[in-house]
């Protein structure tokens, strides 16, 4: 069962759960934040939105919410935690994942279709997808600019893992496909061990052919099968 | 007592809306802005009389909540400490 976490101003929460129960199948259940059990969640998604106004910082009080000591516990035994966008941002200032998302370097909301490339397979969400797979995926965010930190992503590896970079249709991370300004290109992360994943683009919102794009099934079929 | 809270962004942490707010000054006229860096300020009021214990207590929450250490760095003003 797949535990979709509810934080107030969350937005794309009903998206998530429409993609993985009415698309992909398989039973889910939304997770209120104020609960103190995941309910016997076997795998978490924090989904996109604005939790508690984007205020301080993106996702920075979310992360205190009731339900985030289950959810590290969850993480920290293994279990496979999907943060898309808000939930990026939010498991990013939980320490779970290694850097920030700032502000985009072009003053805009950006709400578009991006490229992305497959950097490694070793991850919940990418396992299955050859290194280089491109994909089109949908972002949505005004504070999606990854930075590593200290070291930089020279480290990669160390702290944490590049899944997934912006990248032009061929495949090709030029400055031109970088649509935030991000370090890298870095569209997605995972931790050092892999069941940690934060993503920018919104695969939930790219699995249906009515949509027009079903690319982003194949990082939601790849977390579920975890 | 009042807390004072500085938080800035580190050195060579792109600013976009400092760099924003600069451009927006240099058309209005001030063509001496070399950079602007935006930060945020707090003030944090403390039942507490003892200004060193008000100091830690904010250097804390500011570890813990304020800042982001990864790209931001801070400064805290209590009356009555250095």
């Amino acid at each position: 069962m797949v535990g979709i976490v509810v934080f107030p101003g969350a937005n794309c929460d009903h998206d998530a759960y429409h993609a993985v129960a009415h698309v992909l199948g398989a039973s889910a259940r939304f997770v209120w934040h104020k609960e103190t059990s995941l309910s016997g969640a076997t795998h978490v998604i924090l989904p996109g939105g604005f939790s508690y106004g984007d205020y301080l910082r993106c996702g920075a009080l979310a992360r205190f919410s009731p339900v985030m000591g289950e959810v590290r516990r969850f993480a920290d035994a293994g279990g496979p935690v999907l943060g898309i966008c808000n939930g990026f941002q939010i498991l990013c200032e939980a320490g779970l994942l290694p850097g920030v998302l700032g502000r985009n370097e072009g003053l805009r909301f950006v709400c578009a279709d991006t490229f992305v490339r497959v950097e490694s397979a070793d991850s919940a969400a990418t396992r299955g997808l050859s290194p280089g797979t491109v994909l089109r995926l949908p972002i949505a965010h005004a504070e999606g600019r990854y930075q590593r930190g200290p070291g930089g992503l020279d480290g990669d590896g160390a702290t944490g893992r590049t899944l997934l970079r912006y990248c032009d249709e061929a495949g090709e991370t030029t400055r031109a496909a970088n649509p935030n300004g991000a370090e890298g290109n870095v569209a997605g992360v995972a931790n050092r061990a892999g069941n940690v994943v934060g993503l920018m683009p919104h695969p939930e919102r790219a699995s249906e052919a009515v949509l027009g794009n079903v690319d982003g099934r194949r990082i939601l079929e790849a977390f579920l099968r975890c | 007592m009042q807390a004072r809270v500085y938080v800035t962004l580190k050195p060579g942490v792109l600013d976009p809306q400092g760099n924003a707010v600069r451009g927006s000054l240099e058309a209005l006229g001030f063509s001496k802005v070399q950079d602007v860096r935006l930060g945020k300020y707090l003030e944090i009021e403390l039942a507490e009389t003892d200004p060193m214990a008000a100091r830690a207590s904010v250097e804390e929450m500011c570890r813990r909540l304020l800042v982001n250490p990864v790209v931001e760095s801070f400064r805290v003003d209590v009356p009555g400490t250095p």
